[in-house]
């Protein structure tokens, strides 16, 4: 079971290299075929469960509003999201007459790039990274904030007032919250020592990093929440005041896409959060992506408890929130850490 | 190095790709009966009124001049995290120092109050 997909990986490794040699390409090839075929997979992953978190977050949302939420397609409504993908699929493509139009068209496509990028460098499992990349974790800061532009582009593009103030408060409020995220993942860098994901998950290898940071787990939480934009955070989205702010104008398709960015960052930035603070995809008896897939998806129901559980913040408190406590005490956490490695790792 | 970052290119390629292909299936399968007011700017039911595209609330751009400050911090933060325990103390007190620099600058724009959202 361990090493179930790392031999589906070989097999199909086998079979890319033959097929090259056939074609009488260059070597490199083969390779590059492989990082091909771990794309679409993981893009497959990554859909499926996405499919799968928006049934879990309505009944979830549901259950903690004492409804039932979706119950009339397939037993316990789980049918429910498939059939919404299908709905989607065939809904009119309207592009509003004011609309900058290629912006607007833009914008849908260029946020799911961003999303689709940041999982070449999660490790899924021992070994079981696309890139390993040696500045993994700065290559999940730097990408990951590009999605702002995407957003940006598709408040402005859209033409619409309740759109324009949602993308302007995504600006300010992912540009922010950037901050605390980068700087509680400093601590973590600080202890082991290199920006590589298979590093910092052979660095846990005795204990997990939450143990020595708790304040910047904490820290990394709350940020993450906010650049996810979602509840108490989902200033930007705000269904009753600004009507899903930059999506208000979109439909259909696009309107998808939107949608599958939103709960592709979330699995991602999960991910991140169970690589850098939970060990990763290590842990006994259960195969190590399984133990992935079980921490993934614990913190992924923790953003969901808090989302259905604290109401919407309101914006001045979430810049002080911010600015006045987050930022200054993610500073302090590197200095404590700082005084605290240099003690106990001798002069 | 240079194969790492070609990868990373496929990766772009299979967003895109996912992305337009969608569409494209979209765009095969669904209905197109545009009318004007379908598409017309949404305003909960009333016509529009004024320009969208119009000079905007300032705090937000202070926001992104304090959050340049502290990225440019960061870029500095990083390598010096990396090799933090090979590192001397000297380097642990002159990194502080240089934080507390941009400290100073984060106090100053606390003091002015641009971080009071008006």
């Amino acid at each position: 079971m361990e090493s179930l997909f790392i031999n589906i990986g070989n097999l199909c490794r086998e079979k890319v290299v033959e097929l090259t040699e056939v074609l009488n390409l260059p070597e490199a090839f083969a390779g590059y075929f492989m990082v091909l075929i771990y794309a679409i997979a993981i893009l497959t992953f990554v859909l499926l469960n996405a499919i799968v978190l928006v049934y879990l977050e309505r009944k979830i949302a549901a259950y903690l509003q004492q409804r039932l939420g979706p119950n009339r397609v397939g037993p316990r409504g789980i049918l429910q999201s498939l059939a919404d993908v299908v709905k989607l699929l065939g809904k009119e493509d309207i592009i509003p007459r004011a609309a900058d139009k290629w912006i607007f068209r833009l914008a849908a496509v260029l946020v799911i790039v961003p999303t689709v990028m940041v999982y070449a460098v999660i490790p899924f499992g021992k070994d079981m990274i696309a890139v390993d990349l040696n500045i993994g974790i700065f290559y999940f800061i730097a990408i990951s904030s590009t999605a702002t532009i995407a957003l940006l582009m598709a408040g402005w593009g859209s033409n619409n007032k309740y759109s324009l103030l949602g993308s302007m408060r995504v600006v300010a409020q992912m540009v922010s919250y950037e901050i605390p995220l980068v700087f509680s993942m400093l601590g973590v860098i600080m202890i082991a020592g290199s920006l590589q994901m298979s590093d910092i998950v052979a660095a846990q290898k005795d204990m997990w990093f939450i143990v020595f940071q708790p304040v910047a787990f904490l820290i990394f939480i709350i940020a993450a929440t906010a650049e996810l934009n979602r509840g108490p955070f989902d200033l930007p989205e705000g269904e009753q005041e600004i009507i899903a702010g930059p999506f208000t104008e979109y439909s259909g398709m696009r309107y998808a896409l939107f949608f599958t960015a939103e709960y592709a960052n979330l699995i991602s930035t999960s991910a991140i959060a169970a690589t850098l603070f939970l060990g990763g995809p290590s842990g006994p008896w259960l195969p190590s992506w399984m133990w992935f897939l079980i921490k993934v998806y614990a913190m992924i129901l923790f953003f969901m408890w808090i989302r259905w559980t604290i109401p919407r913040i309101r914006i001045d408190h979430l810049m002080k929130l911010n600015w006045k406590f987050l930022v200054p005490l993610s500073l302090v956490n590197i200095f404590v850490t700082g005084v605290a490695l240099k003690l106990f790792s001798g002069w | 190095m240079l194969e790492q970052f070609t990868s990373i290119g496929i990766f772009i390629f299979v967003g895109l790709g996912f992305a337009v292909s969608s569409l494209l299936v979209a765009w095969i399968v669904r209905p197109k009966r545009p009318n004007p007011l379908k598409m017309s700017t949404y305003e909960c039911g009333l016509e529009t009124r004024g320009r969208t595209w119009i000079q905007f609330k300032v705090s937000y751009f202070l926001y992104a001049l304090v959050f340049l400050v502290f990225d440019v911090e960061v870029v500095f933060l990083i390598p010096w995290a990396v090799e933090f325990l090979k590192l001397p103390w000297i380097a642990f007190i002159e990194m502080f120092i240089f934080i507390g620099i941009l400290v100073v600058g984060l106090w100053y724009v606390w003091k002015e109050g641009a971080l009071e959202w008006k």
